[in-house]
């Protein structure tokens, strides 16, 4: 099984790529863990450039989503919602709407701010983004406000609360995966 | 003796396959001030009156959905709606069917989303006419209204003064033509 995770933010210390990090680490072993590492290459959605062959970025992250069995997004929170090139990424991906490969494919969303509310808004609003790209959503949130004073040395969360959380939205992510995998054998 | 007027009447004897090609299941919800309609394109259908309990039933390929915009028909499949990947079809088996004269009523259980509910049909049963290649066929015309939150088929978005864009309550309609087996 293989999970692709994709942080909303693109800051080489960001607090939600640890998050996703954290959450690699409580993967079983048998669970390939792939942190995506080409959203800041996305360029603007142009439906002029939605052509084939897509431009090289976008047929990576097509590619990638495709290949994974589920999709762990992390998101921080502009502006009380996701940010622009996040969105912009699951634009490019959710066209066609009717073949894309986010369609059916189990998602979990979590989020890290610096604030005190852990981009639940942000978290809300990738939800009714991925929903209606037609991913399956698993029901579980990790909201991780205060994200600085959130994470040890190692990047592992320090919150037992937190971590708990993590652990169960992994979990029911798995729990999704391999309940799809059996409907489409 | 019994006091009681008996006003069922049978169904004409047979068992009766659908004509998909003139048969249509069909769906409509209030969506903003209008209505929102769409129908599923493979459709199967059954009415079997050889015994005492006549037994109707149907199913849609929930796929097979077929709405006016490309976006929207993919949007219902999805685990938003239908989930089609999961739960492939809809499907009814009567319980019941009471006939008095053109006006039937059919009730059973209709599944959607994996959910079954009871649900009560009305509609019109024509009678049989002979085609021109012999074959008997009868008209049944049944629908019903269901709420769709009953079967977790909960999407909804709200309008800027807050009241949800897409109603809760649903139309179903089928038109079914049927044809006796020979």
């Amino acid at each position: 099984m293989k999970v692709l995770a994709i942080s909303g933010s693109l800051r080489r210390d960001s607090y939600n790529t640890k998050l996703l990090r954290a959450a690699e680490e409580l993967l079983p072993p048998e669970v390939d863990f792939v942190l995506y590492p080409g959203v800041k290459d996305v360029p603007p959605y142009d439906e002029e450039d939605d052509v084939q062959p897509a431009p090289m970025a976008v047929a990576a992250l097509r590619s990638a989503i495709r290949e994974a069995d589920a999709v762990l997004f992390a998101t921080p929170e502009y502006n009380s919602s996701v940010p622009g090139s996040l969105k912009n990424a699951l634009d490019w991906v959710s066209r066609p709407v009717a073949t894309n490969p986010l369609r059916n494919k189990p998602v979990a969303v979590v989020g890290a701010s610096t604030g005190a509310f852990g981009a639940v808004w942000a978290q809300a609003e990738l939800r009714k983004i991925l929903a209606a790209i037609g991913a399956r959503i698993v029901d579980a949130e990790v909201a991780v406000g205060h994200a600085p004073t959130r994470f040890d040395e190692a990047g592992r969360l320090e919150d037992e609360e937190l971590q708990d959380q993590l652990q169960e939205t992994v979990e029911a992510l798995l729990a999704e995966t391999r309940a799809r995998a059996l409907v489409l054998v | 003796m019994s006091t009681t007027t008996d006003t069922r009447q049978a169904l004409p004897v047979g068992t009766w396959q659908l004509d998909p090609v003139h048969s249509t299941i069909g769906f409509e919800v209030d969506y903003m001030g209008g209505a929102f309609r769409g129908q599923f394109r493979e459709v199967t259908a059954e009415l079997d009156a050889e015994g005492e309990t006549p037994i109707l039933t149907g199913s849609a390929k929930v796929a097979s959905a077929d709405l006016k915009d490309e976006n929207l028909t993919a949007h219902i499949q999805s685990p938003d709606f239908f989930d089609a990947e999961r739960f492939p079809a809809l499907s009814f088996e009567s319980s019941e069917i009471d006939r008095a004269g053109d006006q039937i009523t059919v009730r059973g259980g209709i599944t959607i989303k994996g959910v079954e509910k009871p649900v009560e049909l009305t509609g019109t049963l024509g009678e049989p006419i002979t085609d021109p290649y012999g074959r008997e066929r009868i008209s049944l015309k049944l629908d019903t209204k269901i709420d769709r939150q009953e079967f977790g088929v909960n999407w909804n978005v709200p309008l800027p003064d807050g009241t949800p864009a897409l109603a809760d309550e649903v139309k179903l309609a089928a038109e079914l033509y049927l044809v006796r087996e020979a």
